[in-house]
């Protein structure tokens, strides 16, 4: 489904990801650990098209098409989705018509039907029982006043309503109590399917109690460092990720 | 030496052949207060860019073409016409000027209560001079600039309002001016007095329109008293065509424990100026002055507003926000003024301003002025563009970025919107908002936040 090779990644002139190639098939969900600046979350924004991000070399292909070609919106009708690690307060513009006025839009691309205010609605409280999110949340304006909490959930909220086939979570776990960490993780879990690719961008190695991964990938100096299976976590845990980066002088 | 078509001179070699015509010329005081009114715009003039006041804002164009005063009411509208611009849902006291001259025809005062004296100044000043004699004289607007002394000399109508001590009016009096002429620039001038006495309460909507056809210039000017304890709104919309320019003057005057809520809504005109002044003379009044203004194309619009806060305990809270795109300019410049008395004053000034083009323009000074030494206060403006890291939200959630730019535009705007009370107006103003944003229909059925 989604296809990284060789990828370079500047910000504002200086380097941040140095080389990372990633597979990803569908139904899988992969876990990328790193510390502090090790490239992690300027490659989940890089999938999701974010400007200020330039791609040096390499490639992204998703579902056979040049990912890097679309715009943010387009890269979403395609079902790309990115939950924020810092979700934007947008005051004024109601939660619940950004997400309608974004389902329409993919079902659109896919030459479906619209779905009326009353289809939506039903639909939406539907997808809210996923990550238990108060329905009071429903008719404010996006994220604001949100704790950080609610503003975790919604991001999963959202993804439920939006269906995407590739949904990156970047620290999606990062501040929250363990609550809430269970109820996001539980929301992740329910969306789990065969279809269906998560990256999971992750600092802590809690998350993965609750989110089982099939592959972890460290990331450290903007490649790549260690792959393997949820085993791999374990390991960082009990030693840190200094051994990972002692390693990447090389790189 | 060329003098415009349109300057001072013009209208100074107008006077002596309409002075017969404006109401009130059979008084002696009335006569005696207009000429000196035309000889203050003699002195005066239309204000040039060496007014402080007026730096930002020329009336150059203005001065360009002559508009000539309308002497006699004579209204082609008919009520289907008026009717449109009045929200539907909207249960009203109607009072309709056209060309700056009441019509009986197309207004409706049935819903007026009693304790609501309300009727045409013209008729006022022809059948009981001495009722409004103190009220034009004592006016404190009248000399101010040139303006407000061309007002005063050529004043052909407007509202005379008095509510009586507690009475409280269930519907807004709608006050429309519609100008407009298919042959003729023509000028509309227009003076209200609105006076509330204690404990009385009303909405008022002051309601600028234009039909059309050739330019105009209006030049209107309000006073309103709120005594001890009443309840004042007073909603002013400005949706003149592009081809008038328009020139207002708000003077407010509030005694003891008043409210006065004041929302200006300025979409229209090439060229458009309020002035709002609003005195807290007595203990405990508080105003709140709410506004919006937008433009485009080569639109100008400006906004002065000072309050002057003289007695202890009062309150004002001023919020105005703009959206400009093309070429658009706008003004702001809120004064607010504490004086040495008005201790334990909170004030606070906002204005926000959003910038769509790389052409448009605003010239932003909040100025605070305080003397005394135990208050509340803080102010403050800011310019800016649409927030990126909210777009790219927008996006990432498949909201193209036509829809992200307006949906954000929109909710900028509501923010405002939303303060007004009267619901079908405000659903009539996010319509229009819309309807003038790129695309802005496709908003629909996305932005009603009223359930």
């Amino acid at each position: 489904m989604l296809s990284i090779k060789d990828l370079h990644v500047s910000v504002a002139g200086k380097p941040i990801v140095n080389g990372i190639d990633l597979e990803v098939k569908a139904g899988e969900v992969h876990a990328i650990m790193g510390p502090n600046g090790s490239g992690k979350s300027t490659l989940a924004h890089v999938l999701a098209g974010r400007s200020g991000y330039e791609v040096t070399r390499g490639t992204v292909t998703y579902m056979g098409k040049d990912l890097l070609a679309l715009s943010p919106d387009e890269r979403a009708h395609e079902g790309v989705f990115l939950a924020f690690q810092y979700p934007v307060e947008i005051p004024g513009v109601n939660n619940i018509y950004m997400l309608k006025a974004g389902l329409n839009a993919i079902r659109r691309h896919h030459g479906e039907e619209e779905l009326d205010a009353v289809d939506f609605l039903s639909l939406v409280r539907e997808k809210m029982k996923i990550v238990n999110m108060d329905e009071s949340l429903m008719n404010r304006s996006v994220n604001e006043g949100f704790s950080g909490g609610e503003k975790k959930r919604n991001e999963i909220f959202q993804m439920a309503v939006l269906e995407p086939r590739l949904a990156v979570l970047d620290e999606t776990d990062s501040g929250l109590d363990i609550d809430a960490l269970k109820s996001v993780a539980g929301g992740v879990n329910k969306l789990r399917n065969k279809d269906r690719a998560i990256i999971l961008v992750t600092h802590y190695q809690r998350l993965l109690d609750y989110i089982v991964p099939d592959k972890v990938h460290v990331l450290a100096h903007g490649r790549i460092q260690r792959t393997g299976d949820k085993s791999l976590a374990l390991e960082l845990e009990k030693h840190g990720y200094g051994w990972i980066g002692s390693k990447a002088g090389a790189a | 030496m060329t003098t415009a078509a349109g300057s001072s001179e013009f209208y100074l070699a107008q006077f002596s052949a309409a002075e017969n015509h404006l109401p009130g010329h059979d008084a002696p005081w009335a006569t005696a207060w207009r000429r000196n009114a035309l000889d203050r715009f003699r002195e005066l003039g239309f204000p040039g860019h060496r007014d402080e006041d007026w730096k930002y804002t020329s009336v150059k164009a203005l001065e360009k073409q002559p508009f000539d005063s309308v002497l006699e009411p004579s209204s082609h509208l008919a009520l289907t016409d008026i009717e449109r611009l009045i929200p539907a849902g909207v249960e009203c006291i109607r009072i309709v000027f056209v060309n700056g001259h009441f019509s009986r025809v197309l207004s409706d005062t049935a819903a007026m209560p009693a304790g609501a004296e309300v009727s045409s100044l013209a008729t006022k000043l022809r059948d009981e001079p001495a009722a409004v004699e103190s009220l034009l004289e004592n006016s404190p607007t009248v000399f101010r600039n040139g303006f407000g002394a061309l007002n005063a000399a050529f004043m052909t109508d407007g509202i005379f309002i008095r509510l009586a001590p507690r009475t409280v009016l269930k519907q807004p009096i709608w006050l429309l001016f519609i100008s407009g002429d298919q042959d003729r620039a023509i000028t509309s001038q227009c003076r209200n007095v609105i006076v509330a006495d204690t404990d009385s309460q009303a909405t008022i909507v002051e309601h600028y329109s234009t039909t059309g056809g050739k330019a105009t210039f209006t030049n209107s000017v309000t006073s309103i008293t709120v005594n001890d304890n009443a309840r004042v709104t007073h909603i002013k919309l400005q949706q003149e065509n592009t081809t008038g320019f328009h020139f207002s003057e708000i003077d407010v005057t509030q005694n003891r424990d008043s409210f006065y809520h004041s929302h200006s809504v300025a979409l229209g005109a090439a060229l458009a100026r309020t002035d709002i002044r609003v005195t807290l003379q007595a203990e405990g009044a508080e105003c709140r002055l709410d506004g919006l203004y937008m433009g485009d194309g080569r639109q100008h619009v400006d906004h002065h507003t000072r309050i002057d806060h003289l007695k202890p305990h009062g309150k004002s809270t001023e919020y105005y926000k703009g959206v400009l795109n093309g070429n658009a300019r706008a003004v702001f410049n809120g004064k607010v003024v504490v004086h040495e008395r008005a201790q334990k004053t909170d004030s606070s000034q906002t204005n926000r301003n959003l910038l769509l083009s790389r052409n448009s323009e605003i010239d932003t000074k909040p100025e605070l002025e305080i003397y005394a030494d135990d208050v509340k206060c803080a102010h403050g403006a800011t310019i800016g563009q649409l927030d990126d890291d909210a777009i790219f939200y927008l996006r990432s959630r498949g909201v193209d970025e036509a829809l992200a730019r307006n949906l954000l535009t929109f909710a900028f705007v509501d923010d405002v919107i939303r303060r007004i009370e009267i619901a079908p107006l405000r659903k009539q103003l996010e319509q229009t908002i819309l309807n003038r944003l790129p695309a802005g229909t496709s908003l629909r059925g996305l932005v009603y936040n009223d359930a």
